[in-house]
C-alpha cells in the first residue's frame, strides 16, 4: 500500500509537471491576448515528433534544444502571419483559428509520421533502474523528466519576475496601451510569448515522447485534459495552472491504481444490488475504469461551485 | 443577420402580403426541390448523399441557433445529437419487442425529447457564462459523455454499437421503410419540419433577444433581460433539434455506435455551419450540403482529404468569416441593382489566379502524402491525368512555381477586383437612390 502511494505519488507530480509545461504556455497567452490556442497540445505532440526525429540523426540531447526552437519559430510565424490577421474577427474567430489549425496539425502529423505510434526510445545514458521500492524499479529517465519540468518550471518563475523582459510581459498583460506608449513592440511581445509557449510545449513533447506513447492521436487524448486544468485552475491564473496541473496530474494517477467499484463499496455496508438490474452496470464501474472521466467531473464540479476557477479572479 | 433585420421592418399591408407570400414561396420551392431531387438523381448512392444532406441541414441548423443565432461556440453539439440517435434506436428496439402501435416516422420525436432533457440538465451548468467560457466546458462535457460512452457499455453498445430494425415497426399504409428512397422522404419531411421551426424561431420576440446576447450581453441585462436564461433556452432549443437530427441518423444507418457523440461529430458540424456561414439562415443549409458532399466525393478521391477540409476551415476563417452564405449574399444589392455582371471578367481573373496556386499547393500535399505514406508502392503517382515521379526534382519545381505564380497573380488581381467591387456597389447605391 505504501509502495504504490510512494510510487503513485512520484507518477502523479511527474505528469502533473508534465501538464503545467504546457498549461503555463497556455495560460500566458490566454491572460495576455485573450486567445485559447486549441492548438497547444498540437505543438506538444509537433514537440515529440519533431524530438523523434531529430533524435535520429543527432541524438536526443541536440533535439531536446532543437525540436522546441523549430516549434518555437512555428508557432510565432503561425501568431504573426495568422492569428494577427484574424484578430480584427474577434475571440471566436481565433479560437476557430487554432481549431483548424489543430486539425490540419493532426493530419499533416499523420500523413507525415502514420497512424502508428512511432519508435522514439529513451537515451542509452537514462536507460537504467535510478533506485527500487519495495519491488518497483523506478527507471531514471522519469526522474529526469521531473527534474528538467522542475527546472523550467523555477526557470519560467525567474525570467517572468526578475528580468526587463518578464517585467514587460507582466505589465503587457494588464496594460497593454501602456507599454506601448512606453514604446515597446507590444505586437512583439505577443508574438514572442506565443512562440515561447509553444517552444514550452515542445519541450513537454520531447520529454515526454519516449514515456509516454508518441502517436498521432496524442493531441486529441491530452488537449482536453490541459483545457480542464486551465478551467480549474481559473483562466489566466498561472498559480491556478500549477496547482491544477499537480491535482489532476495526483488524481488521475491514483484514480487508475485504484481497483474498487460502487458495487465494492455497497458490498461493505451489506448491500448487493441484483446483478440484472441496469444500476449494476453503473455500480461495478471501477473507479481505475472511470479514471478518464474524472478531470472532466472535476470541470463541472468546479464550474458548479466556484464558476471562476480555484485561483481564477476574472470572469469571462 | 442584417438580411433579416431589415426585411423585418414594419411593412404596410400591402407591401406585407407580396412579401408573406415571397416568402413562403421560398419554402414551396424549398419542398418541391426536397420532393424532386430523388427524380432527377436515381442511383443509390446518390439518394444516400440527400438523406444525409438533410439529417446534416437540420443538426447544421440546431447548431447555428447557438452560434450564429445566440453567439455561443460550443465544441460538443454532437452530445445532443448522439444521445438523440442512442434514444432513438432503444426506443425502436423496445418498440419492436412489445409491438407498441407506434409507427416510425414519429421516432424521431423520441430524439428530440432526448435532446432537450440532456441539454436542460447539461445546459443549467454550461450556459451560466457565454463567451470562451462557455466554448470550454462544451468541450469538457462532450469529453465527459464521450468517455463515459465506452464505459457504459450497456446503454451505448461498446464498440459494435446498437443495431435496430426500421423495418419491423408499426405500418400505416403498408409503408414499410426498408426502400432508402421512403427514408428519403420521412428525414425531408421531417427536415422541411424542422427548418420552417428554426426559420421561424428566428423572427420571434425571443430569436431577437439571442440576437441582442450575441451582440451585447450587457446591455441586455440592463433592458430588463436575463443573459443566463436567454443562453439556455436557446441551447435547450438547439438540443431538441440536434436530437431529432440524430434520431434521424439511427432510422437511416439502422445502428448507433459511440462515434455518433464523439468529439468528431461535434468538429464536422462545428465545420458545416462555419464554412456555410454562421451570418444568415442559409448558411448552415449551404454548409451541411457542401461538406457531406465534400465528406463522401474527397474520400473516394483522396486518402488526405481531412486535410483538405482542414485548410479550407482555415481559409474560412482568415479570409471569408461571413462563409459561403455572406459571400454569395454579398453580390445581391449588386444583383438587384443589375450591376453583378460587370465584376464576371474581374472574377474569372481572381479565380483563375487561385485555381493556379490551388492547384500548386494540392500538388505539393499530394506529392508530400505520396512520399511520405506510400513509398512502397514505388516512387511514380499519378494525377490530373499526369505521372508525376516523387523522387524527382521536377514535380516539386512545378508545384513550387505553381504555387508562386498562382500567389503572384492573385496579388495582382485582388487590387483590380476590389476596385470593381467599390465600383459595382457604388453604381448599386446611386442607381438605387436615382
Amino acid at each position: 500500500m505504501l509502495e504504490l502511494i510512494l510510487i503513485s505519488t512520484l507518477n502523479g507530480m511527474l505528469f502533473g509537471m508534465l501538464l503545467f509545461l504546457m498549461a503555463s504556455g497556455l495560460t500566458l497567452i490566454f491572460s495576455m491576448m485573450g486567445v485559447l490556442n486549441f492548438a497547444h497540445a498540437s505543438f506538444y505532440m509537433l514537440g515529440a515528433f519533431f524530438g523523434f526525429q531529430i533524435s535520429r540523426y543527432v541524438g536526443f540531447w541536440p533535439a531536446l534544444v532543437l525540436a522546441p526552437v523549430v516549434v518555437g519559430v512555428i508557432g510565432a510565424l503561425v501568431e504573426r502571419y495568422g492569428l494577427r490577421n484574424v484578430h480584427r474577427h474577434g475571440h471566436v474567430a481565433e479560437l476557430l483559428f487554432t481549431f483548424g489549425l489543430a486539425f490540419v496539425i493532426e493530419e499533416i502529423v499523420q500523413m507525415v509520421w502514420g497512424k502508428a505510434p512511432v519508435d522514439y526510445r529513451v537515451p542509452a545514458l537514462l536507460d537504467f533502474t535510478a533506485f527500487t521500492v519495495f519491488s518497483t524499479n523506478y527507471p531514471a529517465y522519469k526522474l529526469f523528466m521531473l527534474l528538467i519540468s522542475i527546472a523550467i518550471f523555477i526557470a519560467l518563475l525567474a525570467v517572468l519576475t526578475r528580468t526587463r523582459v518578464g517585467l514587460i510581459i507582466q505589465a503587457a498583460l494588464t496594460h497593454p496601451n501602456m507599454v506601448a506608449m512606453l514604446g515597446h513592440n507590444v505586437p512583439r511581445v505577443f508574438m514572442l510569448v506565443f512562440g515561447s509557449g509553444c517552444a514550452l510545449a515542445a519541450v513537454a513533447g520531447v520529454i515526454a515522447g519516449p514515456a509516454l506513447v508518441t502517436q498521432a492521436n496524442m493531441a486529441g487524448l491530452l488537449g482536453p485534459i490541459l483545457f480542464v486544468v486551465v478551467v480549474v485552475g481559473g483562466l489566466g491564473s498561472l498559480a491556478g495552472a500549477f496547482a491544477a496541473s499537480l491535482l489532476i496530474g495526483l488524481i488521475q494517477t491514483f484514480a487508475v491504481s485504484v481497483n474498487a467499484s460502487l458495487a465494492d463499496l455497497l458490498g461493505t455496508f451489506g448491500l448487493v444490488l441484483d446483478t440484472r438490474s441496469s444500476l449494476s452496470e453503473l455500480s461495478n464501474v471501477t473507479v481505475a475504469q472511470i479514471a478518464p472521466v474524472i478531470p472532466y467531473l472535476l470541470l463541472v464540479l468546479i464550474l458548479i461551485l466556484r464558476p471562476t476557477g480555484l485561483f481564477g479572479t476574472r470572469d469571462t | 443577420m442584417t438580411q433579416i433585420a431589415e426585411t423585418a421592418g414594419m411593412a404596410t399591408p400591402a407591401r406585407d402580403r407580396f412579401a408573406m407570400l415571397r416568402r413562403s414561396g421560398i419554402w414551396i420551392v424549398a419542398i418541391l426541390l426536397f420532393a424532386g431531387l430523388p427524380l432527377v438523381f436515381r442511383s443509390g448512392s446518390a439518394l444516400t448523399m440527400l438523406s444525409l444532406m438533410g439529417i446534416m441541414i437540420i443538426f447544421a441548423l440546431s447548431y447555428n441557433m447557438l452560434l450564429g443565432q445566440t453567439g455561443m461556440l460550443s465544441f460538443g453539439h454532437a452530445v445532443y445529437y448522439g444521445l438523440g440517435a442512442f434514444f432513438v434506436v432503444h426506443a425502436m428496439n423496445a418498440i419492436i419487442r412489445a409491438r407498441y402501435p407506434i409507427p416510425l416516422p414519429v421516432v424521431p420525436l423520441v430524439g428530440g425529447i432526448a435532446g432537450l432533457v440532456f441539454a436542460i440538465i447539461f445546459g443549467s451548468v454550461s450556459t451560466r457564462r457565454g463567451g470562451t467560457a462557455f466554448a470550454m466546458i462544451s468541450l469538457g462535457l462532450a469529453e465527459l459523455v464521450a468517455s463515459s460512452s465506452l464505459i457504459l457499455r450497456g446503454f451505448f453498445g461498446g464498440e459494435e454499437g446498437i443495431t435496430t430494425n426500421r423495418t419491423r415497426l408499426f405500418r400505416i399504409l403498408d409503408i414499410n421503410f426498408g426502400a432508402q428512397i421512403q427514408v428519403y422522404y420521412l428525414i425531408a419531411a421531417w427536415c422541411i419540419v424542422c427548418m420552417i421551426a428554426m426559420y421561424a424561431l428566428t423572427r420571434t420576440p425571443f430569436g431577437r433577444m439571442c440576437n441582442a446576447v450575441r451582440e451585447n450581453p450587457e446591455r441586455v441585462e440592463f433592458i430588463g433581460y436575463s443573459p443566463t436564461i436567454v443562453r439556455f433556452i436557446a441551447f435547450c432549443l438547439s438540443g431538441l433539434f440536434a436530437g431529432v437530427a440524430g434520431g434521424l441518423a439511427a432510422i437511416n444507418f439502422e445502428i448507433v455506435n459511440a462515434s455518433y457523440v464523439g468529439v468528431q461529430q461535434s468538429g464536422v458540424v462545428l465545420l458545416a455551419a462555419y464554412i456555410g456561414g454562421i451570418g444568415h439562415f442559409v448558411g448552415p443549409v449551404l454548409g451541411a450540403i457542401l461538406v457531406t458532399y465534400l465528406q463522401i466525393m474527397l474520400s473516394d478521391v483522396t486518402e488526405i482529404w481531412q486535410l483538405y477540409f482542414g485548410l479550407m476551415f482555415i481559409a474560412v476563417v482568415m479570409f471569408a468569416p461571413g462563409g459561403l452564405a455572406g459571400l454569395l449574399l454579398m453580390h445581391a444589392p449588386l444583383l438587384r441593382a443589375r450591376v453583378l455582371h460587370r465584376l464576371a471578367g474581374p472574377y474569372l481573373l481572381l479565380l483563375a489566379a487561385a485555381l493556379i496556386a490551388a492547384a500548386g499547393a494540392i500538388l505539393v500535399i499530394e506529392l508530400g502524402h505520396h512520399l511520405m505514406a506510400k513509398a512502397s508502392d514505388g516512387s511514380v503517382m499519378r494525377m490530373f491525368g499526369v505521372s508525376f515521379d516523387t523522387a524527382s526534382v521536377s514535380p516539386w519545381l512545378i508545384a513550387a512555381t505553381l504555387v508562386a505564380a498562382g500567389a503572384l497573380l492573385t496579388r495582382i488581381v485582388w487590387p483590380i477586383a476590389t476596385q470593381a467591387w467599390n465600383d459595382a456597389i457604388a453604381a448599386a447605391r446611386t442607381g438605387a437612390r436615382s
